[in-house]
């Protein structure tokens, strides 16, 4: 990419990398890794955001990169260690699909990402409009970790991605939503851990185990336990 | 200066409530901060009344006549769900189902519930109304699992992750709004997700991404009103949560989000000038409603079953805001109200109906007419309310939904009466051996409270007999700022 300013290669390098980390993440069964993988991703979304800040001299998306940094690389994977530890969940069971079938059908998602932003990233006068076509891959891609996975943990961590991507899309179409948008979510997203990790207690309190196969009775027709009060 | 109050209240009290713990008079506290805030919302409609439109906090929040009535609507039905609460939830507690601490986190968490729904009510900006509509979803996860069985576990984990997930769509609905309206709107981005603002200028935002946006707003706040083919977490979170609970997620949650969808659909449809939002939402909303007909059949669970009803209902009310225009309009907003009051009064029925017979089995639920009249009947002309029968409220709306429907898209008109006719047969058989079925049960510890029962069907009644002309002008301004059709 001759003739492309320095700045505006690492921010895609930053935005290639992301990718890599979602292809990563879908191939990852080691869930202490998968929370580091999530953590990376928050490191680079923070490298991003500062790039963009200082090379559009937006003030707001410095807040915001702090914002990523204390939440999303700091305290969330913090949290998340520390509920693995207690929680003695390490490993997911195998997928629902293998491996190899996942990676595959990954490809064809990035492949409809880039189709579907298309037609925003023809609109879009932003320096980074490139790179929204890989938030919109990253999104669908946690969405797939999410469906092929079993343990809650790993369903948390796609979760989180996904915001993870969503964030990068707004940063790449419009250079962020306005702040206090941005704080709201950011709350969100950390009530929503919070809430989870009471949850994962109480699952574990009442079934001994965070897999998933185990919340599988109130399907429609199956057999219905009798609620006594 | 009442709106400061209508917010504050709930906010307040449930820091109050989370704070002072499990006092014995904590759901008399719960009811008089459901009061104040009921009141605030008088406060406000009767200003809104008199000034018209008003815009508070650097136009962050604002009022115009399609969100004052769902803020009056909101208040009073958590000011009765919160007197319903007060006897069933001792009940639970004699019955040993929920400790004085968890209790605590109930009445802390409604309030917090009530607060989000309230700003997400209120909001001008369409990005805290993502922001609020993901906090009433966060607020609620901990209420469905308050008895901690498998099920209820199972129920909020589904919940969480499948509106988690929609939710998130939403927020790139969101994010494509913003993109659109910042080129037309300035790149400061301050005005830029003001809804009074985007409408201002809806005609000039771009058609291509904003159509796009629509099908993510769609399907990300549609989970939330329980849509078809997302419907999923809606019976599960109905049936295993507290019975207060169910009320309000079913008589004001879906409302609010049904409220999300209605405001996204005004703006993108002034731009694109084409059909394709009302068609989607037509689609969606008949679509939920065959569908939750079908499934009432299969249901042996009574909260289960009004549960597929509240999305039958919510089908109907998308669809007739698909259809749009003034009649359409005017009569899913006044569906929207008789519904929610409906559906709350009978989930409050159906709480003590199940505490008296201990199970929410509909085949172990007989005899209500013998054990509590007033339970038996409560529950009785709630379904005949809810089906649809005159003179109650439910038909008044759906009667004008239907012969709009025959006029403007007469294909339509068929189905929906057949699913009407179908519903009416799979609840009405199952709700009669119920009332006047043989028992052997015996009387609960506390009396319950029904005045709240009554009350919602009182109200449900006088809308089928007669709206009163200032409730029909604020529904007939709503419907015309809504425009369409």
């Amino acid at each position: 990419m001759a003739g492309t300013p320095w700045d505006l290669q690492l921010l895609n390098l930053c935005a290639s990398l992301l990718l890599l980390l979602s292809f990563a993440m879908l191939a990852q069964r080691r869930i202490v890794t998968l929370v580091n993988l999530l953590a990376m991703q928050g490191g680079l979304l923070f490298v991003a955001t500062v790039l963009l800040a200082w090379r559009t001299g937006e003030r707001h998306l410095y807040v915001s990169a702090f914002l990523t940094l204390a939440l999303k690389v700091v305290f969330l994977p913090w949290l998340l260690h520390r509920l693995i530890r207690r929680l003695q969940v390490y490993w997911d069971t195998e997928p629902l699909l293998n491996i190899p079938g996942t990676m595959l059908i990954g490809l064809l998602v990035v492949v409809f990402a880039f189709g579907l932003a298309q037609p925003i990233a023809a609109l879009a006068n932003t320096a980074t409009r490139n790179a929204i076509g890989i938030a919109v891959a990253v999104v669908l891609l946690s969405f797939l970790t999410m469906i092929t996975r079993r343990k809650a943990m790993s369903q948390v961590v796609g979760f989180l991605s996904m915001e993870n991507g969503l964030f990068f899309g707004a940063m790449s179409a419009t250079y962020g939503m306005p702040m206090i948008v941005e704080f709201g979510v950011a709350l969100d997203v950390l009530v929503a851990v919070l809430v989870l990790g009471i949850f994962f207690f109480q699952i574990r309190e009442q079934f001994d185990s965070l897999d998933l196969h185990h919340l599988e009775s109130l399907r429609e027709g199956g057999p219905m336990s009798d609620r006594e009060h | 200066m009442q709106f400061l109050l209508l917010l504050g209240t709930p906010i307040s009290g449930a820091l109050l409530l989370g704070l002072l713990g499990a006092r014995r008079w904590a759901p008399e506290l719960n009811i008089g901060v459901s009061l104040v805030t009921f009141l605030a919302a008088c406060a406000l409609t009767a200003r809104v009344a008199t000034d018209g439109s008003l815009l508070v906090a650097h136009e962050q929040f604002f009022i115009d006549p399609f969100n004052v009535f769902l803020v009056t609507l909101t208040a009073f039905v958590g000011l009765t769900t919160s007197i319903f609460s007060r006897p069933y939830m001792r009940v639970e507690m004699a019955h040993g189902r929920v400790s004085a601490r968890r209790l605590r986190l109930y009445h802390s968490m409604y309030q917090l519930f009530m607060t989000t729904m309230l700003i997400a009510l209120t909001t001008n900006n369409m990005g805290l109304l993502w922001v609020a509509m993901e906090a009433a979803t966060l607020s609620t996860v901990l209420l469905v699992t308050l008895y901690r069985t498998p099920a209820s576990l199972e129920a909020g984990w589904k919940y969480f992750i499948l509106c988690g997930v929609g939710i998130a769509q939403a927020l790139f609905g969101t994010i494509l709004l913003y993109f659109a309206a910042e080129k037309v709107l300035g790149a400061e981005g301050v005005t830029a997700l003001l809804w009074t603002h985007l409408n201002a200028v809806k005609g000039q935002l771009e058609p291509t991404v904003l159509g796009l946006a629509f099908v993510f707003l769609l399907v990300g706040y549609g989970t939330k009103v329980g849509l078809a083919p997302l419907h999923n977490w809606l019976p599960d979170a109905h049936a295993e949560g507290p019975t207060p609970i169910s009320a309000v997620l079913s008589g004001l949650l879906l409302n609010v989000a049904i409220y999300a969808v209605v405001r996204c659909k005004v703006l993108v449809e002034g731009s694109l000038h084409s059909a394709l939002p009302s068609r989607m939402l037509m689609g969606f909303g008949l679509l939920s409603v065959v569908l939750a007909v079908f499934f009432l059949w299969r249901q042996r669970d009574i909260k289960r079953l009004f549960a597929y009803s509240s999305i039958e209902h919510m089908g109907i009310i998308t669809f007739a805001f698909g259809m749009g225009g003034a009649v359409a309009n005017f009569a899913a907003l006044l569906h929207m109200t008789v519904h929610s009051l409906t559906k709350s009064a009978i989930f409050f029925a159906v709480g003590h109906a199940a505490q008296k017979a201990g199970s929410q089995l509909m085949e172990n639920i007989r005899g209500l007419i013998t054990l509590s009249p007033t339970i038996g009947w409560g529950l009785m002309m709630g379904s005949l309310a809810i089906l649809g029968m005159p003179p109650f409220g439910v038909f008044a709306s759906e009667f004008l939904i239907l012969t709009t429907a025959m006029r403007e898209q007469p294909w339509a008109a068929p189905i929906l009466l057949t699913a009407l006719g179908v519903a009416f047969a799979a609840i009405f058989g199952r709700v009669q051996p119920m009332v006047f079925g043989e028992t052997t049960a015996k009387r609960l510890p506390h009396p319950p409270a029904l005045l709240p029962v009554f009350a919602h069907l009182a109200i449900v009644l006088a809308l089928g007999i007669w709206v009163p002309p200032y409730l029909a002008d604020w529904y007939r301004a709503a419907a015309r700022l809504l425009g369409g059709g």
